[in-house]
């Protein structure tokens, strides 16, 4: 008890000082937070267009972006009749500019597709879709920034698009994209031929292996990988967490600099009580303890200030209508954990040179301090 | 049985020093020139001479607190230096009063008395024991929460006592503990020094410019320009 008082009785004293450096924390960690769940939840979104209805994809073998994965219909084709597979959809990237709108996600696919066959039709008949060339069914949120409906045509890129449908689905690329015919995106982005990815659902999830093997073995230009698989590997995924984690990372360092400097701050405020601590018989451990269990109540308050405030910020930015679909709040415990403890290592780095300096603070010298 | 002395009468030197020489700044102040002395147990021993002549600094070097150039240093016939075991010096052997009475003053009064027995792992029931035990001698029993703030200045050297007695060491280090009271409070403080190291059993070293405090003392030690000149016998 006397120990911990020993610890909050800085924090108590300087209470501005305290409150300064748990907010150093508190921004870092709540920054942090944001920049990953944002991107992880631009990974989930991505990942979740590629696993809808499938478990598998089937795509051009070392590209470095999906876009860029060319995948012959034949190819498609063959991979459908193969008893293992219930069912393969071939889907076309692409992106697309059009006045005011500098970027709009095109899905080229068959009217098989899931996205087309489970979505939540607001308007148009689900059995209108690919009937015409120029047909095309717009996410709620591209039907809304493009101030379009059902009927009206649409100016995307170069072309105009006849908008036979609006649909809603809880992914945001999704419900801001749009959705043509397989045949004319692919003549719409000159590719004829070719999909991004084949998604592939089989009939027996246990012959996942199988699958892979034989993708290998009949197309040597393709690869095959799980869903989970793909999240894990994909390169474009891991330069995006990687970029989350370093600047969440620079926000940590700034706030473990914050408690650097008041841990010295700290230390020098009371070496003569430290030296009256050492004169009583602390040990170095001990004194290195009341310093660093300063440290760690500035950095866990901070960590768990920092976890609502970034909480109130992902929910904030939820609730604004052109990022419905891109921000997934949801705080995952591996990630709160994660958090809290790089908060608290932060705070602990942020208190080894405090800390080695007062371990070697000698108490007959330190007595003499005014 | 005499003072000073063990079973068989023989005196028993609690604290020795050997020839210490000490000196700051890199060397171009000398405090203790070459300093021999004896204190045998459960002697009072008042440490006499001006400010500036090394009185604090042999305690302090007794106190484990600071090293010598040179010469020996011996407590309870063991050598007190870098590699000896220093945690049990201070937490065990000796208990310090400084003139100021260097309390912690966002701790209550009780907790400033119970730091040595955290330092040193005492079961919290038998320090608090000891803590009720002190603090009624001292007549501190009822201001046990009381911050230090709120205390007299003598009430907060009795506490800076209890302090030093917590875990019952057997030599008491003193460095002018009445030097920052008037002369009513001063000689409450030392009656109380001396009633409390008799009730112990424990050996006093009084750095003091007091002499009719020393005057009180077994023995008196006068220390003049870093060296011990004479043992006066005047207890």
């Amino acid at each position: 008890m006397i120990f911990l008082k020993l610890i909050l009785t800085n924090l108590r004293r300087h209470r501005i000082r305290s409150l300064i450096s748990v907010s150093g924390i508190a921004f870092s960690v709540a920054a942090m937070l944001t920049v990953v769940t944002i991107l992880q939840g631009a990974i989930g979104m991505f990942s979740s267009i590629l696993s809808n209805d499938s478990e598998m994809i089937v795509f051009e073998r070392d590209v470095s972006d999906l876009f860029f994965s060319n995948v012959p219909d034949d190819a498609a084709e063959q991979i459908s009749s193969w008893p293992m597979v219930a069912h393969a959809n071939p889907v076309l990237f692409g992106i697309v500019s059009s006045e005011g709108h500098p970027i709009i996600t095109c899905f080229g696919v068959t009217a098989a597709d899931a996205r087309i066959q489970k979505a939540v039709w607001l308007a148009g008949v689900r059995g209108n879709f690919a009937q015409h060339e120029d047909d095309v069914v717009l996410g709620a949120r591209a039907a809304d920034f493009l101030s379009a409906s059902l009927g009206s045509q649409v100016q995307i890129g170069h072309a105009s698009f006849h908008v036979v449908g609006v649909l809603k689905t809880a992914n945001g690329f999704e419900d801001g994209g749009v959705f043509m015919p397989l045949a004319s995106a692919q003549s719409f982005f000159h590719k004829q031929g070719t999909s991004s990815v084949i998604t592939i659902k089989l009939r027996n999830k246990d012959e996942a292996a199988a699958f892979k093997s034989r993708i290998r073995a009949k197309y040597k230009n393709l690869i095959a990988l799980e869903d989970a698989e793909f999240s894990r590997t994909y390169s474009q995924f891991r330069i995006l967490k990687a970029t989350a984690w370093a600047v969440g990372g620079c926000g940590l360092l700034l706030g473990g600099l914050g408690v650097a400097n008041t841990m010295i701050m700290s230390v020098f405020t009371r070496i003569r009580e430290i030296a009256i601590l050492r004169v009583n018989g602390f040990s170095q451990v001990q004194i290195g303890g009341v310093i660093f269990g300063e440290s760690a109540v500035v950095s866990v308050f901070g960590a768990l200030t920092g976890l609502v405030v970034g909480s109130c910020f992902l929910y904030a930015l939820k609730m604004i209508p052109a990022l419905d679909g891109y921000v997934d709040p949801t705080l995952h415990p591996l990630l709160m954990m994660v958090v809290l403890l790089l908060a608290l290592l932060t705070g602990i780095a942020g208190a080894l040179y405090p800390a080695v300096y007062a371990m070697r603070i000698r108490a007959v010298e330190a007595l003499r301090f005014e | 049985m005499k003072r000073g002395t063990d079973d068989s009468g023989t005196l028993r030197a609690v604290l020795r020093a050997e020839n210490l020489w000490k000196s700051y700044d890199e060397g171009t102040v000398t405090v203790l020139k070459g300093v021999n002395c004896e204190v045998f147990a459960g002697q009072t021993v008042a440490l006499c001479g001006p400010s500036g002549c090394g009185k604090s600094t042999l305690l302090h070097l007794f106190g484990g607190l600071d090293w010598p150039d040179s010469g020996l240093v011996l407590v309870n016939g063991v050598e007190v230096n870098r590699r000896s075991n220093l945690l049990h010096l201070l937490r065990h052997e000796v208990g310090f009063v400084f003139q100021l009475h260097n309390l912690i003053p966002d701790l209550t009064l009780a907790e400033n008395c119970l730091i040595p027995t955290v330092a040193a792992g005492i079961d919290r029931r038998a320090a608090r024991e000891r803590l009720l035990e002190l603090t009624e001698r001292t007549g501190l029993g009822h201001r046990l929460d009381h911050r230090i703030q709120q205390l007299s200045g003598g009430e907060r050297q009795r506490t800076a006592l209890c302090r030093a007695l917590m875990n019952r060491p057997k030599i008491l280090l003193a460095d002018e503990p009445t030097g920052s009271l008037d002369e009513q409070a001063s000689k409450v403080i030392f009656d109380l020094l001396l009633e409390l190291v008799s009730i112990e059993g424990a050996t006093l070293l009084m750095a003091t410019h007091d002499r009719g405090l020393a005057g009180r003392c077994d023995r008196l030690v006068e220390m003049r320009n870093g060296k011990v000149y004479e043992h006066a016998h005047v207890g």
